[in-house]
């Protein structure tokens, strides 16, 4: 198989999050008060309506696709029409679970009514693959159409998979991101019993009384485009993919490898990938869930790669919790606005970061940067890894 | 007709296949005139069964093509 060395521009993206709707909502959300005092956050009064044409079209897509259809229409509003052969544009979505409340939902009809009643529509609106499905089918992307499945790592997987599809000159276009809008009661109670989420109710990522995340969820979408055909149709570029990793902890469905090395060696894959030193990574946009484990092997991971001169390091899940599968997508999405706006958004809540851990986490209030080259992290139950590597576009 | 027993029909018609109620004439065919799918009329078929506390077998849904024709099936098994 052979690449074809495309560089990758950013040229529009969109966000549904519970600190805000739309990407500038969503910065205002990212400078605000860190979450505390539930063990989720949902988005409040969701209203699907502006995104559908009709009432039952609306019915039939799960939360978790409504999610991902809003955010892709404001990326798109951005990008403009793409004036490339349908065929040749992708939709590699990421997602940690699915239409997890349609299944609850259904599984609670047939206990109380019987089978007969369980909706004809509960597989198209569970299936994980439905939101990327959904975001191809209205716009017609004829393109490879395949989603990501890899727990809290899917949506920054799907990026640097989506990124490829064009270095490798397969498509021209690529919408790509994650969804994620799962907390329902079970779903819940499975991560509270596996002691997963903060009982005192507070994400303080890297923080020394951290105690586990806050279940979020959301979603963000973005239009990736061949960098030199963005250029010459006169698209705005709000960042470019310099590279990606991916690989296996091999080592425990829920906890992360000892010391990290697992996210250590996915950084200098991404770092390769990219053709980057890592003293050129400016901003570390950290997985930083708020659990013990988490964030102490990805500060010693982070200290490992970059060094004791580490660049500054942030999370973003004080503010939106851990939306599982769209984790990187918004994430992302909180990248190219610290670009935008020059500013590192603070890891919201954390007043203490543990003294063990050697890294320069950005707390109390935004800090200004030029930006860089930036890496973003995520890690997923089931030892999956991802990083993935953005810079400001220079021409 | 029993004009009750057909409100209550259409509020089903209405609510699962999201169609103005001025559409829902006898001679209607869900799939040409209201652009209803073979997934759609499951939902009804569904619908209609709750709120008639009926059962409708698939096999009495042959040729059901017309909303005079589901609502003849329907007042059949009420009374």
């Amino acid at each position: 198989m052979q690449g074809a060395g495309h560089r990758i521009a950013i040229t529009g993206y969109g966000v549904v999050a519970t600190c805000g709707i739309g990407k500038q909502n969503f910065w205002k959300g990212l400078l605000g008060p860190g979450l505390s005092g539930s063990h989720t956050v949902e988005i409040e009064n969701w209203d699907a309506t502006p995104y559908y044409a009709g009432p039952k079209e609306m019915r039939r897509a799960d939360r978790c696709e409504q999610y991902a259809i809003a955010a892709a229409q404001e990326a798109l509003e951005q990008s403009g029409d793409l004036p490339y052969d349908r065929s040749r544009i992708g939709t590699i979505f990421g997602t940690g679970i699915g239409g997890l409340r349609t299944l609850e939902g259904q599984v609670e009809v047939r206990v109380a009514k019987g089978k007969e009643r369980v909706s004809p529509f509960l597989v198209p609106m569970m299936m994980s693959n439905a939101p990327g499905a959904a975001i191809s089918m209205r716009y017609g992307f004829q393109g490879p159409s395949e989603t990501i499945c890899t727990a809290c790592a899917a949506a920054t997987h799907a990026l640097g998979y989506a990124a490829r599809q064009i270095a490798w000159g397969r498509c021209d276009a690529v919408l790509s991101g994650g969804a994620e809008s799962a907390a329902t009661i079970t779903a819940v109670a499975g991560f509270e019993n596996m002691t997963a989420l903060s009982t005192t109710m507070v994400s303080k990522p890297f923080d020394a009384t951290r105690d586990g995340f806050v279940f979020g969820e959301g979603a963000a979408v973005f239009v990736l485009e061949r960098l030199d055909f963005a250029v010459k149709r006169g698209a705005k570029i709000y960042g470019e993919i310099l590279g990606a990793g991916s690989n296996a902890d091999a080592h425990h469905i829920t906890a992360p490898s000892p010391g990290g090395v697992g996210a250590i060696a996915c950084m200098k894959l991404a770092l390769e990938d990219a053709g980057l030193n890592a003293d050129q990574i400016k901003q570390v946009n950290a997985h930083g869930t708020s659990t013990p484990l988490n964030d102490a092997a990805e500060a010693h991971a982070v200290e490992a790669v970059f060094g004791s001169n580490n660049p500054p390091m942030t999370s973003i899940k004080g503010v939106t919790g851990h939306p599982l599968g769209a984790a990187g997508a918004l994430e992302a999405a909180a990248v190219l606005l610290s670009f935008e706006h020059k500013l590192i958004p603070p890891t919201a809540n954390t007043t203490v970061v543990a003294p063990e851990m050697k890294v320069d986490i950005v707390t109390g209030k935004a800090r200004a940067w030029e930006p860089g080259p930036t890496i973003s992290n995520n890690f997923g139950f089931g030892g999956h890894n991802g990083s993935i590597i953005i810079a400001p576009f220079v021409n | 007709m029993d004009q009750q027993l057909f409100d209550r029909f259409k509020k089903c018609a209405i609510d699962v296949l999201a169609v103005d109620a001025g559409k829902l004439t006898l001679e209607a065919k869900f799939k040409e005139d209201l652009g209803s799918d073979s997934l759609d009329l499951v939902e009804f078929v569904m619908a209609l069964e709750e709120e008639f506390g009926i059962s409708v077998p698939e096999s009495d849904l042959d040729g059901v093509d017309t909303v005079g024709k589901a609502f003849n099936l329907v007042t059949s098994k009420v009374s």
